[in-house]
């Protein structure tokens, strides 16, 4: 068994739970979906640096093989923004949860545990 | 020098005043005109002072390179062609906008109607004077938007808007339609230089393309300057006020179609295609136009299809491809503004004297009104083709030119209907005159109302009155030079001799034009009769036929969008992930090739296995238990640890502290998320559905761990890193090339990315920030804890640790920062340790305490952040560097040693602030919202009990 198939290998388990997960009829299981997606390319992404052990890309004048710096860096801030992504698609799902009532993925009424008998779209409140 | 400043302050100076007049829109009336008139009167004194030269048969032409790689340059020309152009554009322009000043009301948005004026004229001169057919491409498509701007100009009007929605579907769809003729014709010509398209006629007429160039770019023209069947638009533009119907139809907007045709003249013109498709065109429009203009009763509507047949008449001469015709062509251009203006202007003044545009409840107003009769009675005169007026001297030529063309073997054809025209014409001029200020008032009250105005309104069409007087009585001294360098300009070499008079003789054109007098004056005298018979008749509503189509087209593409487009999230997704997967599998196909490369792999330790091992399972647990929400996110962490746990081994130390960082936030964030949703609701999808999205997920998995198996198997392809690597140190100053490439190789990524992380912050807070209110609101105060807690609100050892914890964890994110360009560590993953160490206060101290001992607002960390990575960037510029070049240098200090400074460092001070309030904004307004609609709803009922007991003394 070498390293680069149990990373390629982790790579479509974590896509496939990705996709599956994407597919969802509820807000939250999007989310989670997104979020092992984003796990899958970064690993893609950096991956593509090829798999190098114990050779950090940390200039020195002695050493001559480092690992690819620059997927590295991609993926450094790919990470970073797959944050701010995953934020933002959980609070628009929250959002979506509190006008609506329902946390299905297109707003459309569902049995979500919450029977609060409020209006299921804003005519009934103030207008902000 | 001279030549190309008076160049660009002409296509300027209509921009910056509108720019003016916008900026002053509060202003006066008297402001907004003023500028207008004085912007137009010094653009019309710029040409004059070249016209000489112009005429002389020297042209002004400037250039300066735009976007060389598509041939787009910024260059202007001045030819006879486009003088007279800007002369009218310019000259009328003047007219109008004094003509406005006294139409317009006090109370009108003048400055919103000035500032379309003038951006109008720019877009128009912009046109006429372009030396780039690219750039004539944008001024024309600004003509079209302008217009819509000015013919919608009462918003209020439903009419106005529906004309101005017309107009611009029309003459803009044409622009798209010229679009594409007008590149194939500079692609066809080699450059889209006009003057080198102009020389190239003969390549241009011989090209397989010249069918679908003609077609298109006749479209263009056609739908511009409202040539049948795209003749409708106009009459709908007349809800425009009327000073902006003046200038549009008259000397600007109609008359770029036929700027361009006579523009054109020399590459297009001379083909048989050519002259019987813009000879019958203009023959069908000149008569049809002339014939509806006889029973129109609105007297703007007279004017605007007496405009759409006087279009067709210039049309036709220039398809006739005969050089007396061109000359004839560009005479009738000058007429015709002259006149056209000054009647439109006197409709506008009886409209705003008597209250109504009816001509069947006007009549006997010259008793009244003497000096408006005067005026607009002459200018219907040469309409008509009267002598000793300007227009007798130009319909006579057209009429004597029709001899010499035969359209379809027919030598009468043209001729006869070109009479028929010309007789309708004097119809309706006469009709126009007579019925409005002869015979016995027909509607008392009109008429008693009725004055002449203020010499502000009448000056401007008297003055072109008089210039169409003189067009008749003294043509050769007036116009005879302009008309014979801009005829030679039109034909693109000498004009025949010219001899403009108006007596030529008894000929056959004389016969013509007294028969179509004589008929005119019956067509009057029997108009009556022939109304009641016009009007039995059912006639076709363009304007309904449009909107019909309009809304057909609207229907069957929403048809289409709901078919392709439900709104489903799941059935998008899907789709998505489906055409993705079919794109790899269509690639590696394509790519052929073995599966697997030929590069060795690293043996895998048993430790590596296990944890992959590890990730496998919990992906596994992940979708196995999608219901028990929490225990979710501990599989989910348990993912994120160990792909952490790889970058370490694979020596990516930089990833490794980002990852698990970010891994900590992101938890806290699902956390703070999963406490206000559902926690453990039923399933929704079916079985088979499950089943389906199951295998796209096996094949999409296949597929990219696939892809991954074969790139990794596989040598790089010569990667550029070797460059980083090779200046991280020289180049940049640091040693960690991970850190030197994101502030400094790849630093202007790094910006874009740190905005986009930024702008993320600000919509969570705006999608956050709204909760406390409406239906949102009222459902988070309802909401109860649904969670078993802690019977400590804030567990005191928690506290304590969190709050000796802060300075330490402040200690290392400095740390992390500071060492970042040599070791692993920056501004990325020092914003994200410092967040978490502020995130475990608000935890554990809860938000009020927290937010209370908060001395800088999220939203400045953000736009601070920003500010400070982009000074930085620019900064180098300063040095005469690239934009975002760092600068670095060593410096020693005792006791501490010798120490480095760089820029970078800067940048990296701005990627801190931007990450740190980016995650703080969205997980502190995340932590408090259900308390914040709390407490907006206990300010609201107490706002509310304060009125009440107000209102109760």
């Amino acid at each position: 068994m070498t390293l680069e198939f149990l990373v390629a290998s982790a790579i479509g388990v974590l896509v496939a739970g990705g996709i599956y997960m994407a597919l969802r009829g509820r807000t939250f299981q999007v989310v989670l979906g997104l979020t092992l997606f984003s796990y899958a390319v970064n690993l893609f992404l950096f991956a593509s640096g090829r798999l190098t052990v114990n050779r950090p890309p940390i200039w020195s004048k002695d050493i001559v093989e480092y690992a690819d710096p620059l997927p590295q860096a991609l993926v450094l801030t790919a990470i970073v923004i797959t944050f701010g992504m995953t934020a933002f698609a959980v609070v628009l799902a929250l959002r979506s949860f509190l006008e609506s009532g329902s946390d299905q993925v297109d707003g459309d009424p569902c049995e979500s545990g919450l029977n609060d008998n409020l209006p299921s779209d804003d005519s009934g409140g103030e207008r902000p | 020098m001279a030549v190309s400043m008076a160049l660009h302050i002409l296509v300027l100076l209509p921009f910056v005043s509108a720019l003016l007049i916008a900026a002053g829109a509060t202003r006066g009336r008297g402001f907004h005109s003023g500028i207008a008139i004085a912007a137009s009167a010094i653009g019309f004194a710029l040409v004059l002072s070249v016209a000489g030269r112009v005429v002389g048969g020297e042209v002004l032409a400037v250039s300066t390179p735009w976007v060389p790689a598509i041939g787009l340059d910024f260059s202007l020309m001045i030819d006879p062609l486009g003088l007279m152009f800007a002369g009218l554009i310019l000259g009328i322009g003047l007219l109008v906008a004094i003509y406005a000043h006294f139409y317009l009301a006090k109370g009108e948005a003048t400055g919103r109607f000035f500032a379309s004026l003038m951006l109008f004229q720019g877009a128009m001169l912009g046109i006429v004077i372009s030396g780039n057919v690219l750039l004539l491409l944008i001024f024309w498509e600004l003509t079209s938007l302008s217009s819509f701007l000015l013919i919608g100009f009462w918003r209020h009007s439903a009419e106005a808007r529906q004309g101005a929605r017309m107009a611009l579907a029309i003459t803009g769809g044409g622009g798209l339609v010229l679009i594409a003729g007008m590149l194939l014709l500079g692609i066809v010509a080699g450059s889209f230089d006009l003057m080198t398209i102009l020389q190239s006629g003969d390549v241009i007429r011989s090209s397989p393309l010249y069918p679908v160039i003609l077609v298109l770019i006749l479209i263009g023209c056609f739908t511009k300057s409202a040539q049948f069947p795209f003749h409708f638009w106009l009459p709908h533009a007349m809800a425009a006020p009327t000073p902006v119907s003046a200038y549009l139809h008259s000397a600007t907007m109609v008359k770029a179609g036929v700027f361009l045709l006579a523009r054109l003249w020399p590459v297009l013109a001379g083909t048989d295609l050519y002259t019987v498709i813009v000879t019958s065109v203009g023959l069908v429009t000149m008569v049809f136009g002339a014939w509806v203009a006889l029973f129109r009763h609105d007297l703007k509507g007279i004017l605007a299809y007496s405009t759409i047949s006087q279009l067709g008449l210039l049309v036709m001469l220039l398809g006739f491809s005969i050089e007396m015709a061109a000359v004839a062509a560009v005479l009738h251009i000058l007429n015709h503004a002259a006149f056209k203006a000054a009647l439109f202007m006197s409709a506008g003044i009886v409209d705003h004297e008597t209250g109504t545009r009816d001509i069947r409840r006007l009549g006997g107003l010259a008793k009244v009104m003497p000096i408006t009769a005067v005026i607009a009675t002459i200018a219907a005169a040469a309409m008509a083709g009267l002598p000793p007026l300007g227009g007798f001297i130009s319909k006579e030529m057209m009429l004597y030119e029709t001899l010499e063309v035969g359209l379809f073997g027919l030598p009468w054809l043209v001729p006869v209907l070109a009479t028929i025209a010309a007789m309708l014409s004097a119809g309706y001029s006469f009709r126009l005159a007579a019925h409005l200020f002869f015979g016995a008032p027909r509607d008392a009250g009109p008429h008693a109302r009725a004055h002449d105005p203020g010499l502000g309104m009448w000056a401007s069409p008297a003055v072109l009155v008089v210039i169409a007087v003189l067009l008749g009585l003294a043509p050769m001294v007036i116009a005879g030079p302009l008309v014979a360098s801009v005829a030679s300009a039109v034909i693109g070499s000498a004009a025949p001799p010219l001899d403009l008079s108006l007596w030529h003789g008894v000929n056959a054109a004389l016969m013509m034009s007294i028969a179509a007098v004589l008929v005119g004056a019956l067509l009057l005298w029997r108009h009556a009769g022939l109304l009641r018979r016009y009007e039995a008749l059912r006639h076709l509503d363009a304007k309904e036929l449009f909107q019909r189509g309009m809304a057909g087209a609207d229907a069957r593409l929403r048809k289409l969008m709901v078919a392709t487009h439900r709104p489903s999230l799941q059935r998008m997704l899907f789709a998505t992930f489906a055409v993705v997967l079919l794109l790899i599998i269509e690639g590696a196909s394509a790519g052929g090739g073995s599966f697997t490369g030929p590069r060795e792999g690293l043996p895998a330790s048993p430790i590596a296995i296990i944890a992959w091992l590890l990730l496998i399972a919990a992906t596994g647990a992940v979708l196995m238990e999608e219901r028990q929400r929490f225990r979710v996110l501990i599989y989910i962490s348990v993912i994120g640890l160990i792909i952490a746990l790889a970058f370490v081994h694979f020596s990516a130390p930089d990833l490794a502290l980002t990852q698990i960082s970010v891994e900590v936030v992101t938890i806290l964030l699902l956390l703070l998320a999963l406490n206000l949703l559902p926690k453990s609701p039923p399933i929704l999808s079916s079985n088979p559905r499950r089943l389906r999205d199951a295998a796209l997920a096996v094949a999409g998995g296949l597929g990219v761990g696939g892809a991954a198996w074969a790139m990794l198997t596989r040598e790089t392809n010569d990667p550029i890193s070797a460059y980083h690597l090779a200046n991280s140190y020289s180049g940049g100053g640091g040693t960690n090339v991970v850190n030197v490439t994101l502030v400094d190789f790849r630093a202007f990524d790094t910006l874009g990315e740190i905005i986009v992380l930024g702008i993320a912050g600000l919509a969570i807070f705006a999608l956050l920030e709204p909760t406390a209110r409406g239906v949102a609101g009222a459902r988070l105060r309802k909401w109860q804890e649904d969670m078993p807690h802690s019977p400590e609100r804030h567990p005191l050892m928690f506290v304590m640790a969190t709050r000796i914890l802060l300075p330490l964890v402040l200690a290392a994110g400095i740390y992390i920062f500071l060492r970042g360009h040599n070791q692993p560590g920056g501004g990325f993953i020092a914003a994200l340790v410092v967040a978490i160490a502020f995130l475990l206060q608000y935890l554990a101290s809860g938000f009020d305490w927290t937010d209370a001992r908060r001395r800088i607002g999220e939203h400045f960390l953000i736009a601070f952040g920003v500010l400070v990575a982009m000074a930085t960037g620019l900064g180098s510029l300063l040095f005469g560097a690239n934009f975002l070049t760092s600068a670095f240098d060593y410096f020693s200090l005792p006791l501490i040693g010798e120490f480095e400074l760089a820029t970078a460092l800067l940048f990296d001070v701005g990627v801190f602030a931007v990450v740190f309030g980016a995650v703080m904004l969205a997980l502190a307004q995340l932590s408090h919202i259900s308390q914040r609609a709390a407490r907006a709803h206990a300010a609201q009922l107490k706002a509310e009990k304060l009125t009440h007991e107000e209102g109760e003394p």
